[in-house]
């Protein structure tokens, strides 16, 4: 396929390079430099250029193009951009926001604005964060199969049961699959014998209550109730709609907010959340509030250096778990190592959602785990893949090493796993696949 | 800025006079039909007209802005008790003839306020037609004299929005209909039929012979001071002169006068009685009637009522129900003389006098709706002592109710409490000048009366008694206390103030 990607900042160079090896991917962007590095690290066609002038669009192959995706830093240029590529030809747009007001819009007529599929950063990040904040211990989660499926990483503390059992020992779910254990930056497929570890990553794949009965047996006593006392840093979007997700699933969360005006705008909005008007790392505020005293701080403020201090005060005053926002990618690990639970990167949640759609043909879902070390995907299965009309165990034997199903989905419905299950064509398939088997795993179902 | 418009807003007030000459034309019909009086109307209606008109062209061309709008609505309710005075002066019968007498007379009939100096109510001393004029009074202030005039007269619709929402308590209009005329004539029909149904029903029970004296004149004359909850009555004994059925039917009504229109409209119109059930004003409302009424029948039934309400249940609680609908409705209708209840009961009688109707009901007084307001703003003082950072805005049934708006009914509560203590203090002073035996009840309860736009209060202006006895600086005093009240004193007040008239 032909991919034009407008924007090479982090977003559209993820992008780019993860459907690179597929697709002929062409990228536009204003700053030369970009343009330029894009040249030399990835195989793809760089233009310079404004993306909302019809003739860069022209030069850039808009008229060919299969899927075109609008990914600068400006909502309304990307938005510009998908509105102009449909006047010139019929690509697929994509078009990314940070507003959820544009969302707002488009959500109940899809085509506003001639964008096809509106992915709003602010919007998937609190999504994110709103399911890390019910799964205790996860670092991760993810939903595929609208819903019926969840993918979850967990770490596994000292003070965790699951500690020093064997897989088949904590297996105690009947919809739930281990998929790997990741160990030291290795990752290893289990078997019924491998031992869990203190410190290791355990990607389990499932159904939402599977799910979430073994988050609880991970952290017993980090499973949220509804007196859970979950503290909101920044009011901005994501701190918005993280306070009205957590609402909406009967808590009663407190938002912290520094600026007066916007502070009485969110209590206006929230009705069941306690706003309050202090700067985040103001001490006297956050010993008078006992805010060592909460469940889980979530730091949504407008700056990495300012999230990472919240977290690390919130967590020095007692709180249990703390979720941070990054804004710059390559913090994302380096904030884990210091002390923060989970950092949660909006531009990886947006590469994520864009790639996974545009590969809508076959492949409709996608996570990353670990450092890219391997991914969760779904698929459709059609009449050509490996699956189609044949039971698992079957189809396994085709298949390389570093793959496992994870679930299985027809319809609604969601089907547990086992050797012995046939699968039929149309049936959603969660397989979790190592990095370097990708391509031929994809290849074959 | 520029300076005042004052012409406009008096030329309008000439309209509204010129205007006041239809509704004379009933008085005038009954002096007619029973043969007095009937020139006093005749005249009262002629100087209304030339005044109206001689006023209406100091500018043909008016047009009203923020402050012409507040002057305008201040000055035509003072015209219209003026205008309203001629008849009892002219008719020269009793006390109510002295010029002072006559406005006080006038003023508590617009205002909807009910007290009265007359001395002696009875058809002996006023003629019917007089008698019919001053319930009439009390009929026309009660939707509004402004509201009125929106509804009817082209002239004054167009700066309409603004000068209902003068005139009406409360806060800011609720448009029942996309155009404020609309709105008004929504608002005056309800009001006219309402009244209509309540003579009906009045007249009724006196066909059913269960209402002794309840005559066609009678019936009418109390249905137009039932809807406005204004209280003049052409019975000395008020009504206590009438069977319990009729005391029960009026309780009733006085209630629903006591009820938002705004609301009665959407139960009419959207055939949904469960709206009032919605309306947390309204829950608040009849749960402060119904448990201040139990409270007071308990009081009543145990020995601290009347002869005729101790020891019995019907009795007592309808005597003590009547008293405190009328009360918080700021009807000010007497069913019982409650001069002769025990001290706590009058003591419950005195504080239900600050509570006041619904906004956008026809009662006067504080309104349940910023007690409701007050309530909040205190729990939300008490929480931030604990959370000094918390930031509560207030909703009221789940819409978030503006600083600004919080703030004004906390300011109205603290003038509004200001003038009934200088007004008690006023009272009290002057009335020991003049050698006036009165006790700090008396004066405070009086003051309360006024200002609430209730009527009778305790003592020497109990139920059975009245204003007469005060100088007349006294009753001037009390004249601009119910003019306040009426219009929720600050667009009286503020035509007091030095920037109004200036740049």
């Amino acid at each position: 396929m032909k991919i034009l990607i407008v924007g090479a900042g982090q977003v559209g160079t993820d992008i780019a390079s993860s459907l690179g090896e597929n697709h002929e991917i062409t990228v536009v962007d204003e700053d030369a430099e970009r343009v330029e590095e894009v040249t030399y690290n990835i195989d793809a066609l760089a233009v310079e250029g404004d993306g909302t002038s019809m003739e860069v669009l022209r030069e850039a192959g808009v008229d060919e193009a299969d899927i075109v995706i609008g990914t600068t830093d400006s909502d309304e240029t990307n938005l510009a951009v998908c509105g102009s590529a449909k006047t010139a030809g019929d690509p697929f747009t994509v078009g990314r926001v940070k507003k959820r007001k544009f969302l707002e819009t488009w959500e109940p007529s899809p085509g506003a604005f001639g964008v096809d599929l509106m992915v709003a950063s602010n919007v998937l990040t609190a999504e994110k964060i709103a399911r890390l904040v019910v799964t205790p211990a996860a670092h991760d989660v993810d939903v595929f199969s609208e819903g019926t499926v969840q993918m979850a990483e967990f770490e596994v503390g000292d003070d965790s049961p699951v500690a020093g059992e064997t897989v088949a020992e904590a297996d105690r779910f009947d919809s739930l699959t281990f998929a790997a254990v990741l160990r030291n930056g290795d990752v290893v497929i289990p078997s019924g014998s491998t031992r869990i570890e203190t410190g290791d990553r355990v990607v389990v794949i499932g159904s939402p209550e599977s799910v979430h009965s073994f988050a609880v047996d991970v952290a017993p006593s980090g499973t949220p109730d509804k007196d859970a006392d979950i503290v909101v840093f920044g009011g901005g979007e994501i701190g918005e709609v993280v306070a009205s997700l957590l609402q909406d699933r009967g808590f009663k969360p407190r938002l912290v907010e520094s600026e007066g005006g916007r502070a009485r705008e969110l209590a206006e909005e929230l009705p069941e959340t306690v706003v309050m008007e202090s700067d985040a790392t103001d001490r006297d505020f956050l010993e008078r509030e006992r805010i060592g005293d909460a469940d889980i701080a979530v730091s949504a403020l407008d700056s990495d250096e300012k999230n990472l201090l919240s977290a690390l005060i919130a967590g020095r005053m007692g709180v249990e778990r703390s979720i941070v926002v990054t804004e710059n990618t390559e913090y994302t690990e380096l904030f884990e190592t210091v002390g923060v639970d989970v950092a949660v990167n909006p531009r990886q949640e947006v590469a994520e959602e864009i790639t996974r759609l545009t590969q809508k043909n076959r492949t409709v879902g996608l996570a990353l785990v670990g450092s890219e070390q391997a991914e969760v995907v779904e698929v459709e299965i059609d009449g050509e893949s490996v699956f189609a009309g044949r039971t698992i165990h079957e189809a396994d034997g085709d298949l390389p090493g570093g793959v496992v199903v994870g679930a299985v989905s027809r319809g609604v419905e969601f089907v547990p796993p086992r050797g012995g299950t046939t699968i039929h064509e149309g049936d959603h398939v969660v397989l979790f696949v190592e990095a370097e088997v990708h391509d031929e795993v994809l290849e074959k179902v | 800025m520029a300076k005042l418009d004052w012409r406009s807003s008096v030329s309008l007030v000439g309209t509204v006079v010129k205007y006041l000459a239809v509704p004379v034309l009933f008085p005038l019909a009954i002096g007619l039909y029973y043969g007095e009086d009937a020139w006093v109307f005749a005249v009262t209606a002629g100087i209304a007209l030339v005044t109206g008109f001689l006023l209406e062209r100091l500018d043909t061309e008016p047009s009203l802005h923020g402050r012409e709008a507040f002057l305008m609505v201040a000055v035509s309710w003072l015209a219209v008790s003026v205008f309203g005075a001629f008849p009892y002066v002219l008719a020269d019968a009793g006390a109510v003839a002295h010029p002072v007498n006559a406005l006080f007379e006038s003023m508590s009939g617009f205002t909807t306020t009910g007290a009265t100096v007359m001395e002696d109510i009875s058809f002996e001393t006023h003629s019917r037609a007089v008698m019919m004029w001053r319930q009439m009074t009390q009929w026309l202030g009660g939707m509004g004299i402004i509201v009125l005039g929106v509804a009817i007269l082209s002239r004054l619709s167009v700066g309409g929005a603004q000068l209902m929402e003068t005139e009406t308590p409360g806060q800011g209009i609720e448009k029942l209909a996309p155009s404020i005329v609309q709105t008004a004539r929504i608002l005056w029909g309800l009001y006219f039929v309402a009244t209509a149904v309540l003579v009906g029903l009045l007249y009724g029970l006196h066909i059913a012979d269960i209402a002794d004296g309840m005559t066609l004149y009678n019936a009418v004359a109390h249905a137009l001071t039932t809807m406005p909850t204004g209280g003049f009555s052409p019975e000395a004994r008020s009504i206590e002169a009438f069977s319990p059925a009729v005391q029960w039917t009026l309780a009733a009504f006085m209630l629903v006068a006591g009820t938002s229109f705004a609301l009665i409209w959407t139960v009419v119109e959207e055939r949904d009685p469960l709206a009032l059930v919605r309306n947390g004003e309204f829950r608040l409302y009849v749960g402060i009637v119904g448990a201040a009424s139990a409270l007071g029948a308990v009081l009543l039934f145990l020995g601290a009522g009347t002869d005729a309400a101790v020891g019995g249940v019907e009795a007592s609680v309808r005597e003590s129900v009547f008293q405190f609908v009328s009360t918080v409705t700021t009807t000010g209708y007497a069913s019982a003389d409650f001069n002769l209840w025990g001290a706590s009961t009058q003591l419950l009688l005195f504080a239900s006098m600050f509570v006041g109707g619904m906004v956008g009901s026809t009662g006067g007084g504080v309104k349940v709706l910023r007690w409701k307001v007050v309530s909040k703003v205190l729990r939300r003082e008490l929480y931030t002592v604990s959370h000094p950072d918390a930031v509560v805005p207030l909703r009221l049934s789940g819409r978030v109710l503006d600083e600004d708006a919080v703030r004004s009914a906390l300011a109205f509560l603290v003038i509004y409490f200001l003038v009934f203590l200088l007004g008690a203090v006023v009272i009290m002073e002057d009335s020991l000048r003049a050698g006036l035996s009165l006790s700090n009840f008396e004066a405070l309860s009086a003051s309360a009366a006024l200002v609430g736009n209730i009527g009778p209060a305790f003592g020497v202006v109990g139920p059975m008694g009245g204003y007469g006895d005060f100088t007349n600086t006294t009753k001037m005093v009390m004249f601009v206390m119910m003019w306040m009240g009426r219009l929720e004193i600050l667009p009286v007040l503020v035509v007091f103030t030095r920037p109004f008239w200036r740049e």
